[in-house]
């Protein structure tokens, strides 16, 4: 079994000892804050001009260099909530948020009791099986592609949100196990024996001990399969068609390869995005967290 | 603690409950299982925006038959039609297909013959269509497999006040070489002006759909009548070369990378004075805002040793033969390809948003001839002349024009573009690039020989 460590987590602004730790100013802390900064703003520049693209007419949006002070307009939005085609985005949003949300719930169902298993109460061989469940990603996800496609057809599933959901369930459960798992292996073995000797039956030890300890991993375990689902875009493309069409493959119904559709695609991948800044944002406290306690350490 | 705990089980019990909600649906989306319901999968372009709305407004209204499109990019969109007709899985009843894919598809018996429906229906008038556009979308048994929304040819389009202000005079029907002295005279006319706009960019639906029709008028084909390559042969290489050293010397700037929508913006923003491209590029050009409108003159297809080079392109329905829906299917593509349809757009959306280019009425209707004299007329001579199945001096073992009517074209033209291309920037030459294209066309050439061997 891995280390379990003997105390609770310390959080990183603080001394081993618990004190607070004093601000240390290395040299060339300077640059360092520089290049972060310079590293920060490259990788949001995209989104901002996605953002403000969003807001420009088409003719403005394509020009080069871009003009970026053109002036605003909805109307990208508006031909994405189906102006010109009457097309509603309504219900590709609704299978995204379907699959999406179903399938990380199944996926902590499985995942949490998986990684219990494998972390408090090891099992026998417990590092064979964490690396079984490993070997699962270890297939190039494309590979995959065409058997599923002529297995879907053949059961009578194309087009049909339960396969996403069992799909995206699967694709997440291995990184769900794992994270899990080195979120539950730093619960102190000290709080079970304790909660053993006041007398708490196993449920109640979950509950009240185990839960407030993991949660922050939980938070970040759910988030991080909610983004992938909501994200995929290469199988839903291909077992999807009108009824179960996902976000993204909507979005890239907006492409064209006569005239024009910058604004437009940067209006529909605003309103795609949302959901998950939304849902980052909400997790952010219990994801920092989290990853600070667990994984990384 | 405890209020943590109790969070947790009342998500658990809403999930639950959502997920006890959402067994009997497969989705939010058409609810395509409905009886008196299509599922369309089409290529995102102007014209399908149009008709999307239209079908709501219309079709649906008068059959009662709704109608679920799913619309993708052109490349996502073939990927999609081929797994889905090769697999005739069913999802989808109707497709655009081109007429590359159709006689294709035809032979493998992907889609359905229309010709049964074509003959119950002599308000659909399948003599008002081209008979090169009839002919195109026909399979080898002769029967016709597919039905144009919208057709295409390609011509040479001009600025006659440039040519005019340089003093000269385009003829009537240009030659190559004479249209490469013209670019020559005109490039640099005004600041920024390239004399001539080609495509550039690899695709073999991009560089190969022009220069395969210069290699045709050349007297040039990729492959013989008994599947010999040909594509470092003679004429192959001087129509190449032709075409790489005219856009070299007087082409536009980023030439390896522009396709149609580049040179479409090149013309529009007055920094090419000629392009020959595709004849629905017209429509833009002479569109209400269009800064080059009403200055734009129309040549055919300049020649060499053809009577005419024009290409041949129309997006068309095909009904997938596995559909069970094969009537209802029919009533949108004979609503959708029907003269009313067209009529209805030019009612509604306006008469230069017409998916033109298929039928011999549109012409003579005085409505869109109003909108688009300027290159009606040029366009239907254009699509009238073009012979697809004998393009070139040469007979052809496959049908097409600026492709080679088999499966392995796509990945071929490909390829021998990215080589074209490259030349085309200057990376190598043309002989080089040639000479590994001839290599590839002998791998595709010999498969075929030792089938029919």
């Amino acid at each position: 079994m891995s280390s379990v460590t003997d105390t609770a987590p310390v959080p990183a602004t603080r001394t081993a000892a618990g004190e607070p730790r004093k601000p240390r100013k290395p040299r060339g802390g300077f640059f360092l804050g520089l290049a972060a900064w310079i590293i920060g703003i490259l990788f949001v520049l995209p989104v901002v001009w996605m953002v403000i693209t969003s807001f420009h007419s088409e003719t403005d949006a394509a020009t080069n260099p871009p003009s970026l002070g053109a002036p605003l307009t909805l109307q990208g939005y508006r031909e994405f909530f189906g102006a010109s085609t009457g097309t509603s985005p309504w219900p590709p949003l609704a299978n995204s948020m379907t699959a999406s949300v179903l399938s990380t719930l199944l996926v902590l169902l499985l995942a949490i009791p998986a990684a219990y298993a494998l972390s408090i109460r090891p099992v026998r061989k417990w590092t064979d099986v964490l690396f079984f469940f490993l070997s699962t990603k270890m297939l190039p996800i494309v590979a995959g592609l065409l058997p599923i496609y002529l297995f879907a057809q053949s059961v009578g599933l194309l087009d049909n949100i339960w396969l996403l959901i069992i799909f995206y369930t699967s694709m997440n459960l291995p990184i769900a196990v794992w994270m899990m798992r080195s979120f539950l292996a730093e619960v102190p073995v000290e709080m079970l024996e304790a909660a053993a000797v006041d007398g708490a039956g196993l449920t109640r030890t979950l509950r009240s001990v185990v839960l407030p300890v993991v949660a922050p991993g939980i938070a970040a375990t759910s988030l991080i399969c909610f983004i992938f689902s909501w994200n995929e875009l290469l199988f839903a493309r291909v077992l999807t068609a009108t009824v179960a069409q996902t976000a993204p493959v909507f979005l890239t119904g907006f492409v064209t390869s006569q005239g024009l559709f910058l604004a437009k695609v940067c209006a529909a991948a605003v309103v795609v995005s949302l959901p998950v800044i939304i849902a980052g944002f909400a997790a952010q406290d219990k994801l920092v967290q989290g990853l600070s306690m667990g994984a990384v350490k | 603690m405890a209020r943590n705990g109790a969070t947790s089980s009342r998500l658990v019990a809403v999930g639950l409950a959502a997920a006890l909600l959402g067994t009997g649906c497969a989705g939010w989306g058409g609810g395509g299982g409905g009886g008196d319901s299509l599922n369309v999968l089409m290529v995102n372009n102007p014209q399908m925006v149009d008709l999307q709305k239209l079908t709501a407004e219309h079709f649906t209204k008068e059959t009662g038959i709704r109608v679920n499109f799913t619309v993708l990019p052109e490349n996502d969109v073939r990927d999609k039609i081929s797994q889905e007709f090769s697999s005739q899985a069913g999802q989808y009843d109707v497709a655009t297909v081109s007429n590359f894919e159709i006689p294709i598809y035809a032979k493998s018996e992907w889609i359905a013959p229309l010709t049964p429906y074509i003959e119950q229906d002599p308000e659909f008038d399948q003599d008002d269509i081209f008979a090169p556009m009839t002919k195109a979308l026909s399979g080898e048994d002769g029967q016709v497999y597919g039905e144009p929304f919208y057709g295409e040819s390609s011509f040479l389009m001009y600025r006659k006040d440039v040519l005019e202000a340089k003093g000269v005079r385009m003829p009537a029907d240009p030659t190559w070489p004479e249209v490469a002295d013209i670019a020559a005279k005109v490039d640099g006319a005004e600041p920024g002006m390239a004399g001539i706009c080609l495509r550039g960019q690899p695709g073999w639906g991009q560089l190969f759909a022009p220069l395969t029709t210069v290699v045709n008028t050349f007297g040039g084909t990729w492959f013989t009548e008994d599947w010999q390559a040909q594509v470092d042969s003679e004429p192959f290489r001087k129509a190449v070369r032709f075409y790489v050293d005219l856009v070299r010397a007087h082409g536009e700037n980023g030439a390896p990378q522009a396709g149609f929508t580049e040179c479409l913006n090149n013309v529009v923003q007055g920094n090419a004075a000629m392009w020959y491209d595709a004849t629905s590029a017209a429509g833009s050009l002479e569109a209400e805002d269009s800064p080059v409108k009403g200055k734009m003159g129309y040549a055919p297809a300049p020649v060499v040793e053809t009577r005419s080079s024009g290409w041949l392109y129309a997006w068309s329905w095909g009904i997938q033969q596995a559909s069970e829906k094969k009537d209802d299917a029919w009533k949108f593509i004979s609503w959708a390809s029907g003269k009313e349809y067209e009529a209805l757009v030019g009612k509604e959306i306006g008469w230069s948003s017409v998916p033109a280019g298929k039928r011999a009425s549109t012409y003579e209707n005085p409505d869109y001839l109003a909108e688009s004299k300027a290159f009606a007329e040029p366009t239907r001579a254009a699509i009238t002349s073009a012979d697809p199945e004998n393009p070139g001096v040469q007979p052809r073992p496959a049908i097409g024009i600026q492709f080679v009517g088999i499966p392995e074209f796509p990945d071929l033209g490909t390829q021998v573009s990215q080589y074209v291309s490259s030349a085309i920037a200057g990376q190598t030459t043309v002989d080089e690039a040639l000479k590994k294209g001839q290599k590839l066309a002998e791998d595709v050439a010999e498969r075929y020989r030792s089938r029919e061997s």
